[in-house]
């Protein structure tokens, strides 16, 4: 037995357990070799390990180089989101559901809102509508661009790492100038939109929309017909549309598989009826099926994104009901955004009535009737559910998210068992789990 | 309560008497004598399909009605000058559906009702049909769940091919309010998706805190294994027959379940330019 400071060993109940830390796999193989032993190791993956995807654990059997058994445990990133938004108000909700899965929060935001307009029986104002469309398209460009960067980056792509993230950043610096946030927006609120888009957002969007068109045909170049990116992915992953459905997969891989399924098509929300863009599908079913509709659905989010820049047009962003449309109305003071000083000096000077119900709704939030919706769009990684609970206070009874990574995490092992130990990396990524939203 | 678990009786004809003694023995019962009709069996009405006089559910097995709402501004006892504290708000009941329906609900519903029959599912499994918001919810006795289960997906007038999510509520009135303790306060809620004929439908299961079991239906949605094992993490819900049902979200050694309404949220006061804040579940609540 060696006596490597790195490879230390100890033994348990369940036999020896070595610690290996990357580069000293010799030390390692040495000391089990020395031991009588059959060709049968567990391996202990993460949960701090740059190829899991985020904070996941993956627990490898392997025979050399095959995974026999795999499965992965989750719970490392669990903040009790759910539990939290029953102690706030439903406005102060989105503020707690934006943080779950951080790479889609607009998704998050309005799949959320969505529900609670359901449980108000209000709509949100067209315009309200049609820029909630823009926003998560938006965003869902840049969530597939983090699948893609960080995908790359753990099968050692590292140029499609630098590259996935520099285009991403576009996404970032424009959402900020959109909602004023680069993540955990909270700008889609029930009953709307928190404020109106800043004035120039016309040519923002389409400049943004001009660099992703000049740039995307790089990822063909970088990724998509290079030999060793099909080799790590073609024929790897592969999870046919039965076991899809069986595991409750959604999102692309339930396309990957070649059921065109997508809540935009099948249950239209926030205006995507009127929206003409395709589902892009595929039947191989295995990762590269699965990097392949993620580019082509950027292609199509882009059109969308088009499409919606014509259709906006001026109007309210708020439902007109007083009772539910948050009283404030906001500018930009000297020292930051905030209350419209026009504003304060009413409610301040002119109207009693006013205040008060300035400080009612703000403190007290707006009742919701009892009952119960699920409401689901489909975020960048499939149906992201909200199904909310409410007895007729300011706070809801529950707040459950289904949330497609952690559905979706379920398929790892029949993805991967059977397969080598390298592709159980191929197979994560082309899930691609947020680990915010498995855990909550 | 000392009844034996789900999974164990699932051979027996489920009785329904538990639920529904209080209920049906009612004013409901008289009025069906009054029209001339036999005594409903228990539970059974809301699924008849022979005529739209006899799908009155009032016959059938109500739910109780969730937590009462008490109080205002989260001041209770001499705290209250304002009066409002001693505000009662009657606790929510969701209300059964009549016919017709609408939609595609009433096809639904009688196909359902219709391949109970042929398996040999006593239609008094399903306790009470609510439509609320345009969606459908059935609440399924909890020994029959996994045959409800199995029957919606694989009879081809149904077709629930994908499970979207199990999860659990915890109606259970907060502590501290007074509120009279809710009746089956734990529910087990099942969203279904056809992707055949494009429909969603919600199954709720509704369980006492002292005998939380329900039977898995892993054997029918592989997909419910991470779902079932969140509820019991969360909610303390046993799934009898899950292939391993162990905490998923928590730590293994983790005591209680966090999002039982009995549950704290935790926190400590916060202070901020010289005020204290008190921790969430402290501050004043309105509802």
């Amino acid at each position: 037995m060696t006596t490597d400071p790195y490879a230390e060993s100890r033994e348990t109940t369940e036999g020896t357990v070595y610690t290996v830390t990357g580069g000293d796999w010799d030390s390692l193989l040495d000391s089990v070799s020395a031991d009588e032993h059959d060709d049968r190791i567990v391996i202990n993956m993460g949960p701090q390990h740059p190829s899991t995807h985020g904070v996941l654990r993956l627990v490898l059997e392997l025979e050399g180089e095959t995974v026999t058994q795999a499965r992965s445990v989750i719970g490392y990133l669990h903040t009790g989101i759910e539990k939290n938004c029953e102690y706030r108000n439903w406005t102060q909700g989105v503020t707690f559901v934006t943080r779950m899965d951080y790479l889609a929060p607009l998704f998050n935001e309005a799949a959320y809102c969505l529900g609670v307009e359901k449980l108000l029986e209000v709509e949100a104002p067209r315009r309200a509508q049609l820029i909630r469309v823009l926003l998560m398209e938006i965003n869902r460009i840049g969530s597939h661009l983090v699948c893609l960067a960080t995908g790359g980056m753990e099968l050692g792509a590292l140029t499609g790492m630098t590259a996935g993230f520099r285009e991403r950043e576009e996404v970032l610096h424009l959402l900020e100038y959109l909602t004023g946030l680069r993540m955990n927006h909270a700008f889609i609120r029930p009953g709307g939109l928190a404020q109106d888009l800043p004035e120039d957002w016309k040519e923002k969007v389409t400049d943004f929309v001009k660099v992703m068109k000049s740039r995307l045909p790089d990822y063909d170049k970088l990724l998509t017909g290079q030999p060793i990116w099909k080799q790590r992915l073609q024929g790897v992953g592969y999870l046919p549309v039965d076991g899809c459905l069986a595991l409750g997969a959604t999102g692309p891989i339930l396309r990957s598989a070649g059921l065109p399924w997508d809540q935009r098509k099948i249950e239209p929300y926030s205006c995507y009826e009127e929206f003409d863009f395709e589902v892009p599908t595929a039947t191989e079913a295995d990762c590269y099926a699965r990097y392949r509709l993620r580019v082509a659905e950027i292609h199509e989010s882009l059109k969308i994104i088009e499409q919606a820049v014509a259709k906006i047009e001026p109007g309210p962003v708020m439902v007109e009901d007083r009772k539910i449309a948050w009283p404030a109305q906001l500018s930009l003071g000297s020292d930051g955004m905030g209350n419209s000083l026009e504003h304060v000096r009413k409610i301040m000077g002119q109207s009693m009535e006013s205040l008060i119900h300035h400080f009612k709704l703000v403190t007290e939030g707006f009742h919701v009737p009892p009952g119960q919706v699920y409401s689901c769009v489909e975020s960048p990684r499939g149906e992201l559910g909200y199904h909310l609970v409410s007895d007729g206070g300011t706070r809801p009874v529950r707040v459950h998210v289904r949330d497609p990574s952690f559905v979706n995490l379920q398929t790892m092992p029949a993805m991967s068992e059977g397969g080598m130990v390298a592709d159980v990396i191929a197979a994560v990524a082309s899930i691609d789990p947020v680990m915010g939203g498995v855990d909550r | 309560m000392t009844e034996p678990t789900g999974t164990s009786k699932d051979d027996q004809e489920p009785t329904g008497g538990k639920q529904s003694s209080a209920e049906a023995s009612g004013a409901a019962t008289e009025e069906q004598r009054a029209r001339g009709g036999e005594p409903p069996r228990e539970g059974e009405v809301e699924q008849s399909t022979d005529g739209a006089a006899d799908t009155a559910p009032e016959g059938g097995t109500r739910l109780a009605p969730t937590r009462e709402r008490r109080g205002m501004f989260g001041v209770r006892g001499t705290g209250d000058t304002s009066g409002f504290g001693g505000l009662t708000l009657p606790g929510y009941a969701p209300a059964p559906a009549e016919r017709p329906y609408g939609g595609w609900f009433d096809e639904l519903a009688d196909e359902l009702a219709e391949a109970m029959d042929r398996k040999g599912i006593a239609r008094a499994a399903v306790r009470q049909i609510t439509i609320d918001r345009g969606e459908i919810t059935f609440y399924v006795e909890r020994e029959r769940i996994l045959e409800v289960c199995r029957l919606l997906r694989d009879e081809p007038a149904l077709r629930f091919e994908l499970l979207s999510s199990v999860s659990g509520v915890d109606y259970t009135a907060p502590g501290g309010t007074g509120a009279p303790p809710v009746r089956q306060p734990l529910h087990v809620v099942y969203q279904l998706l056809s992707m055949t004929y494009r429909r969603r439908i919600r199954l709720e299961v509704a369980l006492d805190v002292d005998d939380p079991h329900v039977p898995s239906v892993v054997e029918v949605y592989p997909t419910a294994d991470w779902h079932e094992r969140e509820t019991w993490d969360m909610f303390g819900v046993v799934f009898d027959g899950h292939p391993a049902l162990t905490r998923i979200l928590m730590p293994d050694d983790w005591q209680g379940h966090p999002q039982r309404k009995d549950y704290p949220l935790g926190g400590i006061p916060v202070e901020y330019k010289g005020a204290e804040i008190p921790p969430p579940d402290e501050r004043r609540a309105y509802s």
